[in-house]
């Protein structure tokens, strides 16, 4: 049986790029987690990632966590 | 094109001193080292010769290329003789007429008078020596003892053996030394008894011989000839073109009759492969008139049903409406496509314009997603290029070579053998690799240190490495100083030192013995100019970028960058991933790697392209199957890949093409794809195309039509109709015209067109305008960046972990015969070699398991099982597992999951936990796919 959390995955996905930058001083680990999720993800990634933040962000690196605070809100999704 | 090559005897040589002498009264300036023969070849004097050939170094066994040299005794063979200053030769006179024309009488006295029916009539050089020698009867008579009952050996499936015809003069023995590196062939007996032989007097089949073709082409008569000139005849024209498989990208002749290939040979002047070719290039080419070949248009309504051959408007309007009810239904970024490093640059770039003007947004992938991107990725942010550093040429000036998750033997057949060919000279090897890959021992070929890690340990080993350059004082300061960014480099240089970087401290995550570790280190910062090669076992990771930035961390803090010899080069898998990442398709980047969220180069693609770009980066091949089965991503055009066989977690790639209400797949085969799209629009091989493909060393090589398009059309012109039909007018009126627009676009690529590359052969990006052939080696003056940047790599283990119900972990990778999912070499005689995949396990875990050879075994991971047959294998390390995923019936991608690389989605493909048990039926997978095969062939 197939089963697929797209919720899931994206936290994943944003707590890996967070583990990678949080080898640098904190406030650019949280730049640069948003910066990489602006760059390489799609408009409803960051959406979704968004809303998630938006019901308390279960699951988050605390990096993600501050990068979402520096995304702006897609315009096209 | 002439069929036949210059062939100047023995090869050229490189020296800055000149040599002046007198051949047959005409004055010649060669360098140093050069032999008389080629010498006198290249002031256009012929000299008779069998056993040299300018391939091979000079042997001097077949006497025939003697010549007069005055001032020195008898008649040396002009193929060992190097030129002298003020040397006054002779190659032709009275003597040396006798002479050759007693040699050629001893040859022809034990060869078959069979000259009219030989398939090498007309391109035999005993035949055109003894016209040349005036060779005109055969003292001895035929009755004496003699070879011509001698049997031939058929067991190859593209070359025969016939002894009878055999010279012995040692020229495949040779090749296959020398330049393929095999060692496959020897002279067996002495004397008259003295007979080539594969291996110990086994067929070729049974022999160690890898079939690259070297030897075939080395012999100068019929004893080793392709079977197709055999059937076919000899060739009366010929094509150069670029091999469609690996990411050497070899220059190839296609042999023609009309539009028939006879032979592909390996070209002597292609500068990735400099006249060396493997099984695949050289002889899998048959797949582009396989049976199975689809060159009609087909569509249907719906998945469950058949096939319906259609004309190509109605194929590209069915597909256009679709795709743009799709649009209409759930908004412009509900579909995107996929391009293909099968494709040619122009092919992909069309393609990945049609997707940003015409489908109006940025969805589009390339195939390079699950191999090479966290090469792109890692070398942009350390060297601020998404490219490989050096040339193919580099490696002969290494002194070490650290080779990192490739199997060049298998994977990258002709640049291994030039690896190898450098490591006889003396070059030390350092292989980092789970396995114990042929580099690591094989004939006059021994790796210094085999680092044997766990598989996704790759970064704990990479730090460790560079945590002795800096603790051990090996960092070469004053490179570094002059090149790299201080802030960087001082940050990493703190974190790198820490003691938990060191050989000792992750001994337990890689496995590596710490001092093995610390003699490799040194032998790498300290051993000359170093290397680094690596593939797929690097980035197929979850930090698989954080490994290609520590190896660029590596190569930046010794000095290794720059120059001849050193670098950080991927083996790039498909014959153009970098071209088809160069060429924009990626969905974050227009061409030449620029983000299309930069509003200053959108804006040139705009005015170009006469449309409005997106700004917002768009969805990855992950991105959209799990979007599809979200059900917010319902169409996808896919060129020339198979995504359901090649990608992870195949239930979950299957779930998403089943969600999706338009599939356009553009192929030569019904792939596995093929199952879940409405529409199949036939594409070309690479025999059809017109077009250029860009290698792993950023060639640009010429991929030229040698037979009309089995379709009726390019490919590119295919999907400029798709793109016309969806309101966005597209048109082109050749190839040329397509790199025209890419040159004018890309500053990479600024000057290249079809006319220089016809011209100048090939060039290497970054390239300028005029007859500049590119750059061989980056950042020679500086980084593309300005300064190299060093990243910190911390180890983060990977999430897949063996457990008690996993206990084993699972890497896949590939064979030398194959070619990723097989659609071609599996339509080859290529699958003699390897008829089905095959787990490789190590006898310890075989045994507890009661494993035994050609057992058929169930392997299963937390996502999906399948069955297969295993081998047991002393290459594995205990608790490690390989296979290949080269037919579709295995599903190796039903076991592998959807983690993933954290800065680019690349899949983990390298390591998935796995229990393996004897079995004796196909998995739930298999007989469901079963079903799907059968629905699909109704």
């Amino acid at each position: 049986m197939h089963t697929h959390n797209p919720v899931h995955d994206l936290v994943r996905m944003a707590n890996q790029i967070a583990g990678y930058f949080q080898s640098y001083p904190q406030e650019e680990a949280v730049t640069e987690t948003a910066g990489h999720i602006r760059s390489f993800w799609e408009p409803r990634m960051r959406q979704r990632l968004l809303d998630h933040v938006g019901t308390g962000g279960d699951g988050l690196h605390e990096i993600a966590l501050q990068a979402t605070g520096l995304l702006r809100a897609p315009q096209n999704a | 094109m002439s069929i036949k090559d210059i062939d100047y005897g023995t090869p050229a040589r490189d020296s800055a001193t000149m040599v002046t002498l007198d051949i047959d009264g005409r004055t010649v300036t060669v360098p140093e080292g050069t032999s008389v023969m080629r010498a006198a070849m290249e002031a256009g004097i012929t000299v008779p010769k069998l056993c040299a050939t300018d391939m091979l170094d000079a042997y001097g066994s077949c006497r025939l290329c003697m010549v007069e040299i005055e001032g020195r005794r008898g008649t040396p063979a002009s193929c060992t003789t190097p030129v002298a200053p003020g040397m006054k030769v002779h190659t032709q006179n009275e003597r040396l007429g006798r002479l050759r024309r007693g040699v050629m009488e001893l040859y022809i006295s034990d060869h078959p008078l069979d000259c009219l029916t030989c398939p090498t009539n007309g391109n035999c050089e005993l035949q055109d020596m003894a016209g040349a020698v005036g060779l005109r009867a055969v003292r001895y008579g035929f009755e004496g003892e003699n070879h011509l009952q001698a049997q031939k050996d058929e067991s190859n499936p593209y070359f025969t053996f016939d002894p009878s015809k055999c010279i012995v003069c040692s020229r495949c023995v040779r090749a296959c030394g020398e330049v393929q590196g095999t060692f496959a062939l020897t002279i067996d007996g002495r004397g008259f008894d003295s007979k080539v032989s594969p291996g110990a007097l086994e067929s070729f089949m049974d022999s160690e011989c890898v079939s690259c073709g070297a030897c075939v082409q080395a012999c100068p008569t019929a004893t080793l000839t392709e079977k197709s000139v055999i059937e076919l005849g000899q060739p009366e024209h010929s094509v150069i073109t670029t091999c469609a498989y690996c990411g050497v990208g070899c220059s190839f002749k296609a042999e023609m009759k009309g539009t028939t290939v006879v032979r592909m040979v390996p070209h002597k002047d292609g500068g990735a492969n400099e006249g060396h070719s493997c099984v695949k290039g050289r002889f899998a080419w048959g797949y582009a008139t396989h049976a199975d070949r689809q060159t009609k248009p087909m569509v249907r309504d719906s998945i469950d049903e058949p096939w319906r051959v259609v004309s190509w408007d109605e194929a590209i309007s069915f597909a256009a409406q679709r795709l743009m009810a799709v649009q209409a239904k759930y908004g412009r970024g509900s579909i995107g496509g996929i391009t293909s490093s099968r494709c040619t640059n122009e092919e992909v770039y069309v393609v990945q314009k049609m997707i940003r003007a015409a489908f109006g947004n940025n969805n589009v992938d390339t195939c390079a997603r699950v191999c090479h991107s966290p090469t792109g990725y890692g070398l942009k942010q350390t060297f601020g290029t998404s490219a490989g550093t050096q040339d193919f040429r580099s490696v002969d000036k290494s002194d070490v070579i650290l080779v990192i998750g490739a199997n060049p033997t298998d994977g990258h057949p002709v640049f291994g053998s030039r690896m190898k060919k450098r490591l006889r000279q003396g070059a030390k090897l350092i292989v980092l690799d789970p396995r114990r890959i042929d580099l690591v021992r094989s004939p006059h070929v021994s790796a210094t240190h085999h680092l044997q890690l766990q598989p996704g340990s790759n970064v704990a080993a990479l730090n460790a490495l560079a945590h002795v350059v800096v603790t051990e004082g090996l960092v070469a300061r004053d490179f570094v100083a002059e090149r790299c960014d201080p802030v960087e480099f001082a940050r990493w240089e703190a974190f790198i030192r820490d003691p938990r970087h060191s050989p000792e401290a992750v001994e337990e995550h890689t496995g590596i013995p710490a001092a093995d570790l610390r003699a490799a280190a040194r032998l790498y910062a300290t051993g000359g100019s170093a290397a680094i090669y690596y593939g797929l076992g690097v980035t197929e990771h979850s930090q698989g970028s954080t490994a290609v930035m520590g190896m660029a961390n590596l190569a930046m803090a010794t000095g290794n960058i720059g120059r001849d010899g050193v670098g950080v080069n991927p083996l790039r898998g498909q014959n153009n991933v970098q071209g088809s990442c160069d060429m924009g398709s990626f969905p974050h980047e227009l061409t030449g790697y620029r983000h299309v969220s930069d509003d200053v180069v959108r804006q040139q693609f705009e005015m170009v392209w006469n449309a409005t770009l997106d700004p917002e980066p768009g969805l990855r091949i992950p991105n959209m199957f799990d979007a599809a089965v979200d059900g917010s991503f319902k169409g996808l055009f896919v060129q020339g890949e198979d995504i359901a066989q090649s990608d992870p977690n195949t239930q979950h790639v299957f779930a998403a093409l089943r969600a999706m209400e338009i599939v356009v797949v553009q192929d030569l085969f019904l792939n596995e794809t093929a199952a879940f799209a409405h529409v199949f629009l036939p594409g070309t091989s690479f025999l059809e195309k017109d077009g250029t493909f860009t290698n792993a060393e950023r060639r640009i090589n010429r991929v030229r039509p040698v037979m009309p398009s089995q379709t009726g059309k390019q490919e590119w012109e295919v999907v400029c109709e798709l793109a016309a039909a969806m309101g966005y007018p597209m048109r082109y009126e050749s190839g040329a015209q397509i790199m025209d627009e890419i040159a004018r676009l890309t500053p990479t690529f600024a000057g290249v067109s079809f006319a220089k590359l016809d011209r100048v052969g090939s060039v290497q990006w970054p390239c300028t305008d005029g007859d500049s052939v590119g750059t061989p080696i980056m950042h020679a003056d500086g980084f593309v960046r300005g300064q190299g940047r060093f990243m910190i790599t911390e180890y983060v283990p990977t999430p897949e972990r063996a457990s008690r119900f996993y206990p084993l972990i699972l890497t896949t990778g590939r064979i030398l015969s194959h070619y990723n999912v097989g659609a071609q070499t599996r339509r080859t005689a290529n699958v003699a070699w390897h008829p089905e995949d095959i787990l490789e396990i190590h006898a310890h875990d075989a045994e507890q398991r009661g494993i035994r050879d050609d057992d058929l075994v169930s392997i299963a991971s937390r996502i999906g099982a399948t069955t297969l047959r295993a081998r047991i294998s002393d290459r594995m390390p205990q608790g490690v597992v390989y296979t290949t995923f080269h037919h579709p019936v295995t599903g190796a991608n039903v076991v592998t999951t959807d983690n993933s690389d954290w800065a680019t989605n690349c899949p983990e493909y390298k390591v998935t936990a796995v229990q393996v048990t004897r079995s004796n039926h196909p998995s739930d997978w298999q007989i469901q796919r079963g079903a799907v095969v059968e629905v699909a062939a109704e």
